[in-house]
This record gives C-alpha cells, sequence and structure tokens, in this order.
C-alpha cells in the first residue's frame, strides 16, 4: 500500500508537470496547426533562467520566479517575431521542422551557458517528508500536483473568460473569420507561444526542485508527446488527462515491473488507444465528405 | 470609398483587371457578373484577405475627410478596426460557440478591459460586459433569432447561420458592411426576410452595404446602384434600370447574339 500511494503520488507529480507542458503545446497547435518539437526545450530554458534568477543572482525567490516568467513571456513573443513571422503563408511542415531547429538552439544556448553537468536546485518548495495514509511523500511532490492543478485552473478560466483567451478560441475555430473580426493574429500567436513558454517554465521549476537542473528535463519534456497524443492533439482538456495518465503508467510500471520497462509501457498503451480512437481519446474526428 | 485600377493576379490569372469603382455613403451597392467575374475577389481585397498589386482603394471614414485611408497594404483585422465588417460566401462562423458568443466576439474590437485591466478594476471589465450584451441583444432582437441566442451555430439552419453571421459583422458597429451572397441557398421567405433585415440595416442605421447576389429580382428591388464585373473588368455601372438596359450587361449574361 505504502509503495501504491509513493508511486501514484510521483507518478501524478510528473503527470502535473506533463499535463503543464501539454498545454501550452495543445495551445500553440490549436491556433496555429504548428506541432511544437521544442516544447521540452522551452521547461529546460524555463528551469535553468529560474536557476538563474535565484541560485546564481542570489534573488528572493518570489522576485526571481517573477522575471524568469517575464522571460519566458518576452521568449514567447520573440519566437513569434524571429520564427514564426518570417514563415506566415509557408507550408506548415516547414514551420514544424524550423520547430525542430529552434529545440537545438534553445539546447545548444543552455549549454554554451550553464554548461553540460546537471546542478542541484535551490530548493524553495520544501523537501519534508509528509505521512499519506502512512506512505513517506516528500512535500514538493503535492505542492507540484497542487500548483499544476491552480496553474490548469487559471487557464481554463482565462480562455472561458477573458476577451483574449475567447479571442484564442475564435482564432483556433476560424482563422479568416477572426481577422475579419478585428483579431490580429499575430498577436494571438505570441500570445499562444507566451502561455506556452510560461507554462513550460513553471513545469519546469517544478521538475528541477525534484530533480536538480539538467539536459534530463527536456526529455521529460518530451513526455507532452505521448500525453498530447493520447488526449488528443486539439483537446486541452486530452492534454490534462494525457498528461496525468502518461505520469501515472510511467510510476506504475517503473514499481511494479522494472525500471527502464516504464519508458516504454506508456507508448505500448498509447498505440492501443489509438487503434481503437485513431484521434486521441478527446480529439475531434476530421470527417471529410467528398 | 474610392477604389481605382485595382489589379488582383494569382501567378498568371488576372482575377481583377485595373478596376475601378465608387462607393457612395448611405448607399447600397451591389456587384453582379458571372461566377469567376471576379466579384468576391474584390470583396477580399476591400477587406484585406488579398493583397491586389496594383491599385488603390481609399476609404474616408469621415465625411469630411478628403484624404482618407490607404486599404490595398493593410491587415484584416486593421481594417475591420477601421469599420468595414464582412460576411462570407461560405459561412465563416465560430461553429463550436453559441450565437451569443459568436455576436459577442463581433464586439472585439469596441472592448477595452482586458486580464491586467480587469484584474486590477473589475468594475470596468463588468461595465463592459454590460454594455456590449446590450448592443447584442438588440442586434438578436432586430434579427428575430431570440429562441436560438444560446444554442451553438455547428447545429444551426443554412438560413440561420447566415442570419446570425449578418449579426456578427453587425456587432462590429460598421461604416460599411460588405455582403458576398448573403440570400445563396435560401428559399423565397427567407431571402424575403434577409432583404428585409439589409434595407432596414441601410435606412435606420445608416450602414453602407456593399452586396454581391446572383438573384437579379432581389438586386433590382433593393439596390440604389448596380456595378457589373465580367472577367474580372468592371464593364457597367448604374442605377438598376440603367443596368437592366446596359448593351455591355446583356451581352455578358446571355452571350453576343441577343445584345
Amino acid at each position: 500500500m505504502d509503495l501504491f500511494i509513493q508511486l501514484t503520488v510521483s507518478g501524478l507529480t510528473n503527470g502535473a508537470v506533463y499535463a503543464l507542458a501539454a498545454l501550452g503545446f495543445v495551445l500553440i497547435y490549436k491556433s496555429s496547426d504548428v506541432i511544437n518539437f521544442a516544447q521540452g526545450e522551452l521547461l529546460l530554458v524555463g528551469a535553468y533562467v529560474t536557476f538563474f534568477f535565484v541560485a546564481q543572482a542570489g534573488l528572493a525567490w518570489p522576485v526571481g520566479v517573477l522575471l524568469a516568467l517575464a522571460v519566458a513571456v518576452v521568449l514567447g513573443v520573440a519566437v513569434e517575431r524571429t520564427v514564426l513571422r518570417p514563415l506566415i503563408g509557408e507550408p506548415i511542415i516547414s514551420v514544424i521542422m524550423v520547430t525542430i531547429g529552434l529545440a537545438s538552439v534553445l539546447r545548444a544556448l543552455v549549454t554554451a551557458i550553464w554548461g553540460p553537468v546537471p546542478r542541484s536546485f535551490p530548493a524553495f518548495i520544501p523537501r519534508d517528508e509528509v505521512l499519506i495514509l502512512g506512505a513517506v511523500v516528500s512535500a514538493d511532490r503535492l505542492w507540484a500536483i497542487a500548483l499544476s492543478i491552480l496553474m490548469l485552473a487559471l487557464f481554463s478560466l482565462f480562455f472561458r473568460l477573458s476577451n483574449e483567451g475567447i479571442a484564442m478560441r475564435a482564432v483556433a475555430d476560424d482563422q479568416q473569420a477572426a481577422m475579419s473580426m478585428g483579431i490580429s493574429i499575430r498577436r494571438i500567436f505570441a500570445l499562444a507561444w507566451s502561455i506556452a513558454a510560461v507554462t513550460a517554465t513553471i513545469g519546469g521549476m517544478l521538475l528541477a526542485n525534484i530533480i536538480g537542473v539538467g539536459g534530463n528535463i527536456a526529455g521529460l519534456g518530451l513526455r507532452v508527446f505521448p500525453a498530447v497524443i493520447l488526449g488528443g492533439l486539439d483537446s486541452i482538456p486530452g492534454a490534462v488527462i494525457g498528461g496525468v495518465v502518461i505520469g501515472l503508467l510511467e510510476a506504475w510500471t517503473g514499481g511494479y515491473i522494472g525500471q527502464g520497462l516504464n519508458q516504454i509501457v506508456p507508448f505500448i498503451v498509447l498505440t492501443l488507444v489509438l487503434m481503437v480512437r485513431p484521434y486521441g481519446l478527446f480529439g475531434q474526428e476530421i470527417i471529410e465528405r467528398v | 470609398m474610392a477604389i481605382q485600377a485595382l489589379s488582383l493576379r494569382f501567378g498568371g490569372v488576372a482575377a481583377l483587371t485595373r478596376v475601378s469603382l465608387e462607393i457612395r455613403r448611405g448607399e447600397i451597392l451591389a456587384v453582379i457578373g458571372p461566377n469567376g467575374a471576379g466579384k468576391t475577389s474584390l470583396l477580399n481585397s476591400i477587406s484585406g484577405l488579398y493583397r491586389p498589386q496594383e491599385g488603390s482603394i481609399r476609404f474616408f471614414p469621415a465625411p469630411d475627410d478628403e484624404e482618407g485611408v490607404e486599404l490595398t497594404r493593410r491587415r484584416p483585422d486593421e481594417i475591420a478596426r477601421l469599420g468595414i465588417a464582412r460576411t462570407f460566401q461560405n459561412i465563416e462562423l465560430f461553429r463550436h460557440m453559441t450565437v451569443l458568443d459568436n455576436l459577442l466576439l463581433g464586439r472585439h474590437i469596441h472592448m477595452r478591459a482586458n486580464v491586467l485591466t480587469g484584474g486590477i478594476w473589475w468594475g470596468l471589465a463588468q461595465r463592459e460586459e454590460i454594455e456590449h450584451r446590450a448592443v447584442v441583444e438588440e442586434i438578436i432582437d432586430f434579427l428575430e433569432i431570440e429562441p436560438i441566442r444560446r444554442q451553438p451555430v455547428g447545429t444551426l439552419s443554412y438560413g440561420l447561420q447566415k442570419r446570425v453571421e449578418l449579426g456578427r459583422a453587425l456587432a462590429l458597429e460598421p461604416q460599411i458592411l460588405l455582403l458576398d451572397e448573403p440570400m445563396a441557398g435560401m428559399n423565397v421567405e427567407e431571402k424575403e426576410d434577409m432583404a428585409r433585415f439589409i434595407l432596414d440595416i441601410n435606412e435606420e442605421r445608416g450602414v453602407t452595404v456593399v452586396l454581391i447576389e446572383h438573384d437579379m429580382g432581389v438586386v433590382m428591388d433593393i439596390s440604389d446602384r448596380v456595378a457589373v464585373l465580367d472577367f474580372g473588368s468592371k464593364i457597367a455601372d448604374g442605377s438598376p434600370q440603367e443596368i437592366r438596359s446596359h448593351p455591355d450587361v446583356i451581352r455578358a449574361y446571355l452571350g453576343q447574339e441577343h445584345a
């Protein structure tokens, strides 16, 4: 029982972070049809930037975290300006290839600035041990779950209620009509990338707090792919559920069956789900009538 | 609005060739012509979806504004903000949203509150919300779509979708309304309703209307002036009576021997 609780908490933690990263991924896909292969690197950059402000610049952590989020917004706008805007009107596959290039650039930049050796992260989230139903669990994992849920709730309110969020849904639905309503597509794309970078930064710092800063954060960020494909590329609730399912599957197979298998089992389940539901669990089926 | 020597090409295909046309304040102007004559291309050039290679489109927002604003280099969202709204030939509504949400999106250019100001001063956002709801409810009343206002647009009939799209364009409170085949595929009764709405929009709200329409009965009934396009060139414009008897127009529609 203790093992089950520990594994579940650890799975939920990773799952919550995957869900955050997947949220940004789905946003970019929904608003611009671009599959962002640099999503894992956004987590990596976010984690290192937070590390810089909190550990290297020695700022108080609330200030450091806010600055890191500001950097994420700037990064999102910069990507739209320099990477996406010159490619407007080009085939979507070109834009997707460019995100692979962006991933390499971001990874190389991080290595150039901070070096290849992983470092420990100053714990600004308490790492005390907590007892849940008799099982020992680290508090930072519970914080990570709580913070992720809070962020996901905030963003879903944003989409439902704010002008920008509604405009974003309009762009996802019909770009031409959105433009004729006076909605600036460029602003919406910049906003989508900024939100993706912000959620990735939060995910990155939560991960770094648990496992330290290093290249493996980008590797964990890569798990957004099984998560979003499972949930359906264009579904935000799907991204959240996909993230949690992948996180739990990894933890349970790692604990009960064996380390190493946890890398494979999520993909086996993914394949099985896709055989039954090719658009993912919650994805929109595209039906073309000829 | 003054359109001058407008040319639009797609590769080697000339969609519009040196089209000049004046759109007068407060009129209903019908643009007619055979299929592929360039009617929709003209509308898309005005609303910024297409970028013409040559010519100019000058929009005069105020009656005493001699200078005007050049539209050909502007983005569609900028043009919408200037007060030019449109509907599409193949309905382009936000299908997953309700009628009300679609119309509220038409208010986008009039909304000032954003996440930051709304967070700081909740009252402003709330007052704005009430204002916009009032405008939208008035349009819903006007178009007689009260019973369907909470339904997702995708579930509505074709005729109603066309009406919702008109409502969404009206919500922008435009000076000029561009309607691309507002009555296509409608039955007689629906067409009569739509014609009445267009006349009311023009007379009561003082909106200049440019519409593309194939139903000649409707065109002759409701428009003040008619412009005729054929193979990307304007071949005539004038009052409905003049157009009816214009030899070039008869030739374009019926062929050489009838002229």
